[in-house]
């Protein structure tokens, strides 16, 4: 394949730039650099043709079905782009001052109302980037609650049930918690008596994803909520797995202290490769003080940005994610509270069919009615691999599901179908599933050489870490 | 509608499929008494309702084409070219997640493993990795790194010129780990060495000096930089330095009202496995083609849990694909001439508002684009005053708990004369 | 499956061998056909552990292994042919791929640790 240095010729540019029209003031000899950075030259045409056809290597949601457990690969609207790209959005500068920027913090105010609103608690912030820094915020928030509270020294432990996500015990840390693992039981649940072993003195929290990363609503949620609370700890809702209860119940209502969003994955932000993503906190009545800021109020004349009471600082620059957050709010605004539970009937509805149709095949690891995905497992015949349906599934069409999580099972295979497939591309992926598992009795090698329909073919990671090569 | 194509006709025959009555008894896990709560929220908006209604509140903002721009103070105006647009909303970038299948996603890590090599080049580092949320977060994350890299050590010294905002974010990054932030000298506890070259007021500081003191010390230099300043100024990786942060926001990703923006980290080779965040890096398939994968997975989150370097999942990857289709725009002298257009127009503004009476020059010794100036009001007055002119004329510092006095003036490549001149002439003017 | 009968084990499934007044370690060939391909070990620091401290770390391309030190002692040798070929680790678990070199403070914590019968039996009843 072909690289920017390999098309590049001296000289080329694709931009233009103004000319210089003031006087030039010369730039000492000693602070300039003494060897150019190789940056490549190519025309605007070049350039152009080298990133659509590096584009053509991707499977996006935009070209293919991508059922990632946890992930929530929905459409996102294309109304979205226009909105973020808005001159005084996209064009606006973060210390312009709150004058000239009241529309930009009305929106602000107004997605912390709805957010506040869809998940029953008092107050949001919009300024974490993302869900892991999300969940940092929360838990950072926990600690500077138990600290006011002078008990911070004994509450060292925050509880991470083994079907949650992967992030959760690295946010621990980062907060300066140890974690400590709770099991789930054979439903799929937390396990109780495991969690009240551990409800003492040194609890400063819990970490529960609800629906779990096996997809299933937490039976004896309230049980469990009742349990950290009277032994003094709060507790953390990670909200990745929103798409699953909005219009169905209100975390808040349910107990929960404090919980993140994933913008990016419930409400139509891309995914962009990888980020950004957006990652709003909202609290209820104990920890709503410490949120990071600064945040949107709404005063008599207009709106002014303001750092919570007790808040724990900034955790990025200025007011979050922006251009992510007006994505957020178009969907949101679009939909209203009847369209957002519109998308959470029919993305549970999506999975649970989905489910039945691959059954007999594919038994869910826990037989139970799912919420927005379920979890399977791959060895379904010998020396067949969860990473062999998935790459067969390539050959197929279809962007694979996650796969090797949760850990709880093993050879996991998580399928989220999302609220936006139609039933006919749902039945499209169930039949490709249900031909590779008799693929995998028939004709195994099909398989284990997969993918067949991709420019390369399973590449050597073990070579990529032994024999580091990180750029040209 | 909610973006959903499934009818009421499909509903019935998946319900019969699953074997339930209605979408209802999906819920029955779910706690009775909490199950479908009344939600308030305003009615929907049709699509022509939104586009208006955001039309509406973006047109209350100021936005940098409608101004003489010279605001700055770590979020620049630079020229951000069209073709940056047109190719990072193609659905094939903007809809692919993390690159996770990697037979499936070369064009992502494809992009980024040049991403990191530009990068590399203009930092003068060994390894850079996919990016972090913003340059204080990256910040944040190279005095965490540089801890956890230096056995016994928990201390990270901070020289003076840093942006009092990125020290914020570090604070807040620090509250729950056993690390202590300090100001002036380094000693023999010291982790690292924290410098911004140019500092957030602009001064260009000597980074080797800064790269001797440090490692005399035994600690290692973290040098946080403004990227664009690199078209003409020294790598940090040419000065000494063990870890290299940057805001990449003027690399073609925009203003955005301060997000997203684009977390730049690059670090020494030596230093990989403290790394956080995600790195790309070049195989081969079996039959010996050339490939991306992610690699050096085992010191993230979902391997490593409560032992990883970081807990950064997501991070700006749309973003390092703007910086990447950036620098490859303007190539070798495009880049070089967006770094010298800036301190060309920067110094004749400088020298032009050093004329003025009652203005002075604050900033001590070089500068690249950006300086401050001492004023004869209040620079909140004089940012009030020119506004109305359609001009901003710059930050006044007392908005970051400075001096009312100053105004920190940024001039890049989109500034023409024409608009330095009508800075100059409104500045005399102010009262 | 290789037992070296001449090694002690501990329940973390790293092993010991008594070279002179000095103890050979390494992980288990049964510890190492689970990790898979080693990629990296990041090899002890020549400096004090006490007994049951993290102190190394395996790596393969999906995991990253703790490895914890079953005595009280100091480390007085690294094996630096691990750092070119770490995959040692999955050739020859109890020759080559060896992974320090460590100066109990007390032997008795040695006698302490699984025999190779012992540690067989556990492994056995693991899968």
């Amino acid at each position: 394949m072909s690289n920017l240095w390999k098309i590049s010729g001296e000289g080329r540019s694709a931009v233009y730039l103004p000319g210089l029209d003031v006087p030039e003031t010369p730039i000492p000899a000693e602070l300039r650099r003494e060897e150019e950075p190789n940056l490549p030259e190519v025309a605007e045409m070049d350039l152009v043709r080298h990133y659509t056809n590096l584009s053509r290597r991707n499977f996006s949601i935009d070209t293919h079905f991508y059922p990632l457990g946890s992930c929530t690969m929905k459409y996102n609207p294309k109304v979205n782009e226009v909105t973020a790209a808005l001159p005084g959005f996209r064009n606006a500068h973060p210390y312009q001052g709150d004058e000239l920027s009241q529309g930009a913090i009305e929106l602000l105010y107004r997605m912390q109302e709805q957010l506040s609103a869809i998940s029953g608690f008092d107050a949001t912030s919009l300024q974490p980037a993302a869900g892991a820094q999300g969940e940092l915020t929360g838990i950072l928030m926990i600690r500077k609650y138990h600290e006011e509270r002078g008990e911070l020294e004994k509450r060292r432990k925050i509880l991470v049930p083994d079907s949650a996500h992967g992030t959760n015990p690295a946010t621990a840390t980062m907060a300066g918690f140890q974690s400590k693992e709770i099991p789930s039981d054979k439903h799929g649940n937390i396990d109780l008596a495991a969690l009240k072993a551990e409800c003492d003195e040194t609890l400063a929290g819990i970490m529960i994803t609800n629906p779990n990363t096996l997809g299933l609503f937490e039976e004896n949620i309230l049980e469990v909520i009742d349990a950290v609370h009277r032994a003094g700890g709060m507790v953390y809702g990670d909200g990745a797995n929103f798409n699953a209860v909005m219009g169905i119940v209100k975390p808040g209502e349910l107990g929960f202290d404090v919980m993140h969003y994933n913008v990016h994955k419930t409400f139509t932000g891309p995914h962009g490769g990888g980020g950004p993503g957006a990652g709003p906190v909202s609290a209820g009545a104990a920890l709503k003080d410490y949120l990071p800021g600064p945040i949107a109020y709404k005063k008599a004349d207009g709106y002014e940005l303001k750092q919570p009471p007790k808040t724990i600082g900034r955790m990025k620059l200025f007011y979050g994610n922006f251009g992510i957050l007006v994505r957020g709010f178009t969907y949101i605004s679009m939909l209203g509270a009847a369209g957002l539970r519109d998308v959470t009937e029919n993305a549970v509805l999506n999975a649970n069919y989905l489910k039945a149709l691959v059954a007999e095949k594919f038994p869910a690891a826990y037989d139970r009615s799912c919420m927005h995905e379920f979890v399977t497992r791959g060895d379904i015949a010998p020396g067949i691999h969860t990473l062999d349906i998935a790459k067969r599934l390539i050959d197929y069409g279809f962007h694979p599901p996650t796969i090797y999580f949760p850990l709880i099972v093993p050879e996991a295979i998580m399928i989220e179908p999302t609220e936006t497939e139609s039933r006919e591309t749902i039945e499209a992926f169930a039949e490709a599933m249900n031909k590779i598992a008799d693929e995998a009795v028939n004709a195994p090698d099909l398989l284990h050489n997969a993918p067949a329909s991709t420019a390369v073919k399973r590449l050597d990671e073990a070579g990529a870490v032994k024999k580091p090569v990180l750029r040209y | 509608m909610s973006f959903i194509s499934n009818m009421p006709k499909d509903r019935e025959i998946m319900l019969k499929k699953i074997g339930v009555s209605s979408v209802e008894e999906l819920f029955k896990d779910v706690p009775a008494d909490k199950r479908f709560p009344k939600v308030e929220m305003p009615a929907p908006l049709s699509e022509p309702e939104i586009l208006l209604e955001l039309s509406r509140l973006s047109a209350k903002n100021a936005s940098a084409e409608c101004y003489d721009w010279f605001l700055g103070g770590g979020v620049y105006n630079h020229f951000v070219p069209s073709v940056i647009g047109a190719l990072i909303t193609r659905g094939e970038f903007l809809t692919a997640y993390t690159p996770y299948q990697p037979e499936v996603s070369q064009g992502t890590l494809e992009a980024i493993f040049e991403y990191q090599t530009m990068i590399s080049e203009l930092t003068g580092m060994d390894v850079v990795n996919a990016s972090h949320y913003d340059g204080a977060t990256a910040l944040a994350e190279a005095a965490i790194m540089s801890v956890r890299s230096t056995r016994k050590r928990n201390k990270v010294v901070l020289a003076p010129g840093l942006h009092p905002e990125y020290r914020d974010v570090i604070e807040t990054y620090f509250q729950g780990l056993d690390m202590e932030l300090a100001d002036g000298e380094i000693d023999d506890q010291t982790a690292g060495y924290i410098v911004q070259n140019p500092t957030w007021t602009g001064e260009i500081l000597d980074v080797k000096a800064e790269a001797a003191k440090a490692h005399d010390a035994g600690a290692m230099l973290i040098v946080h930089t403004d990227p664009i300043s690199l078209g003409v100024l020294e790598a940090p990786g040419a000065c000494g330095a063990d870890i290299v942060t940057a805001e990449g926001q003027s690399l073609g990703v925009g203003m955005n009202w301060g997000g997203p923006m684009l977390g730049i980290f690059a670090t020494t080779e030596k230093n990989i496995r403290k790394m956080p965040g995600r790195i790309i890096g070049e195989t081969v398939d079996h039959n010996g083609n050339r490939g991306c994968v992610l690699t050096f997975a085992a010191r993230e989150q979902h391997i490593r849990r409560e032992k990883a370097t970081s807990n950064i999942c997501s991070n700006q990857g749309l973003a390092a694909l703007s910086a990447a289709i950036y620098l490859a725009a303007l190539g070798k002298s495009g880049f070089r001439k967006v770094a010298e257009l800036s301190w060309h127009k920067a110094h004749y503004a400088a020298s032009e508002i050093g004329k003025l009476d009652g203005f002075s020059l604050k900033t001590k010794g070089h500068f690249f684009k950006e300086f401050l100036v001492e004023t004869p009001v209040a620079a909140e007055r004089i940012f009030a005053q020119l506004k109305d002119k359609f001009i901003l004329p710059g930050l006044p510092v007392s908005r970051l708990g400075g001096a009312d006095n100053e105004l920190l003036v940024c001039v890049t490549e989109v500034n023409s004369k024409e608009q330095i001149d009508r800075l100059v002439a409104a500045l005399k003017e102010v009262k | 499956m290789k037992f070296d009968k001449d090694a002690r084990y501990s329940e973390t499934h790293e092993w010991v061998r008594k070279e002179g007044d000095l103890l050979v370690f390494g992980i288990s060939d049964y510890a190492q056909s689970k990790i898979g391909e080693v990629v990296f070990v990041e090899l002890p620091e020549e400096d004090e552990f006490e007994k049951g401290a993290s102190f190394s770390v395996v790596e393969s391309v999906k995991s990253a292994n703790d490895l914890y030190i079953p005595v009280s002692g100091e480390v007085v040798e690294v094996n630096e042919a691990l750092e070119d070929d770490p995959d040692l680790v999955n050739s020859d678990a109890f020759g080559d791929g060896w992974i320090c070199k460590i100066k109990p403070s007390d032997m008795s914590d040695f006698d302490g640790l699984l025999s190779a019968a012992d540690y067989e039996k556990m492994v056995s009843e693991l899968d």
